[in-house]
């Protein structure tokens, strides 16, 4: 079973849908106590990171999230979710993150159309499970005004041009996290997310 | 590079797809049924379509729960974006379109009389999902381009807001009120020409440029496609970042498809 947060942070039920349809089986959590016996985590969102992460504190999923990653349990962030990752944001003011992978989250630079709405390329950096069969300079479906600057390069998996090139997929072991949403992505989302499912399944 | 979004729209009358010309024909019986909407959006999809959007055009609150089936039944089959509107009078409203599955939520006639509203959402569910339709309508009609200096009145052309189904003046300059529903946190603008919807005449150009320049935030252009050459006239000289069209994809005149390659043709981006 793949548990997806609910975390008070936007549509759950797009991300439930697009992993039942490439096949895997799903459960929306709310509380940590639930996250026994998931094989994998998906963390969705979308709406502001400050009052993600303030929700994600209040209902004690911190600490319960960074030790599954640290477990390597399969963990999926999507669009905020990827951001929460990360160590500090500055969208509206400056807020820590989980600081699971090294970097911050930074706003797109002037003189762009902000948010980037839309669907944009995803420009392969290296190889990973989660790209397997998917083309290389594909589009994905993007929804965002901030952007993560991982601190290792080596964690970048793709890139997307929105003015800078920017890590529109990492992944570090058995976590990833995508700028984009997989399940508004059509073909090329699908396939991401079947990936993530069949990896999950061979996790256990 | 972002591609330029084509978005079919769909205009949903008591659970069906239906296309009437110009605003508020609902009530006059002139629509024509054209389809199942998930049928609908299904072949958008396939067609590459880069969303959708669903107007509710009863949006009466008994047929509510018949359009928000349709959301859910949408959401369901289609992995493509897609917003709703019509009808969005609350927060309340936009809670549980968004609960049924929608990416993004419209309005209009709220945002006008509530701009409070707009930074409500915005918060609460985020930019994202915040899109502003702005019905807008030309102040100088084209008799007037007559007198005086053409240059000069091009330059000086106003475009009035418009409520309750394109009826109803609100004495707002578009402009500023697209810059205002941006400054109150909306995440994309629906730019609609009242004097361009269902003529085919192509979308409004200076109207769309002058809104897409006075904000970051997307504009979407609506209101006049008629031919292939229209959307690369909206994109290139209206700087939308986004077009969207009903009739001529309803009715099979042109598929998405033969937009983007006509598109891609011109140097513009296209997911294709």
């Amino acid at each position: 079973m793949i548990a997806i947060v609910d975390y008070g942070m936007g549509n759950l039920r797009s991300a439930l849908r697009g992993i039942e349809k490439v096949g895997g089986a799903t459960r929306i959590i709310q509380s940590p106590r639930e996250m026994i016996g998931a094989r994998a985590i998906v963390l969705p969102g979308d709406g502001a990171f400050g009052q993600a992460m303030a929700n994600l504190r209040a209902a004690g999923w911190v600490e319960p999230l960074k030790q599954a990653c640290a477990d390597g349990v399969p963990f999926l962030g999507i669009c905020v979710g990827m951001q929460l990752l990360f160590e500090t944001s500055e969208e509206m003011g400056r807020h820590d993150g989980l600081g699971i992978l090294a970097g911050e989250v930074k706003r797109f630079p002037s003189g762009l159309k902000v948010p980037q709405m839309g669907w944009n390329q995803l420009h392969f950096q290296q190889s990973n499970p989660l790209l397997q069969n998917v083309p290389n300079d594909g589009y994905a479906y993007f929804v965002h005004s901030y952007y993560c600057a991982p601190r290792d390069p080596s964690i970048t998996l793709a890139t997307t041009d929105y003015g800078i090139d920017f890590a529109s997929i990492v992944g570090r072991g058995n976590l990833w996290g995508t700028q984009f949403h997989p399940e508004k992505s059509q073909s090329v989302g699908l396939k991401i997310l079947g990936n993530f499912v069949t990896m999950v399944g061979r996790n256990t | 590079m972002l591609a330029k979004r084509i978005i079919p729209c769909l205009d949903v009358h008591a659970g069906k797809v239906t296309r009437g010309v110009q605003f508020g024909k609902a009530e006059k019986g002139e629509l024509r049924n054209v389809g199942d909407p998930v049928e609908c959006a299904r072949v958008y999809d396939a067609a590459g379509a880069d969303e959708l959007v669903f107007l509710d055009i009863t949006a009466s609150s008994e047929k509510r729960e018949i359009f928000l089936d349709v959301v859910r039944a949408v959401a369901d089959q289609v992995f493509i974006p897609f917003a709703v509107g019509g009808g969005v009078r609350s927060v309340e409203d936009y809670r549980a379109i968004l609960l049924a599955g929608a990416d993004k939520v419209a309005m209009n006639t709220a945002a006008v009389e509530n701009p409070a509203m707009i930074t409500d959402a915005a918060e609460r569910f985020g930019a994202q999902c915040v899109v502003v339709a702005i019905d807008a309508k030309s102040e100088f009609g084209i008799q007037n381009s007559k007198f005086g200096n053409r240059k000069s009145k091009i330059e000086n052309r106003k475009w009035q807001v418009y409520t309750h189904g394109a009826r109803v003046p609100t004495g707002k300059d578009v402009v500023e009120w697209a810059r205002e529903v941006e400054a109150r946190g909306a995440g994309e603008i629906l730019l609609t020409s009242i004097d361009r919807d269902g003529t085919r005449d192509g979308f409004e150009i200076e109207l769309t440029r002058v809104v897409a320049d006075a904000v970051t935030i997307p504009v979407i252009a609506s209101g006049g496609a008629g031919r292939i050459e229209h959307f690369a006239d909206a994109i290139i000289d209206g700087h939308a970042s986004a077009v969207l069209a009903a009739s001529l994809f309803h009715f099979g005149e042109l598929t998405v498809a033969q937009v983007k390659e006509y598109l891609a043709s011109r140097g513009v981006a296209v997911r294709r």
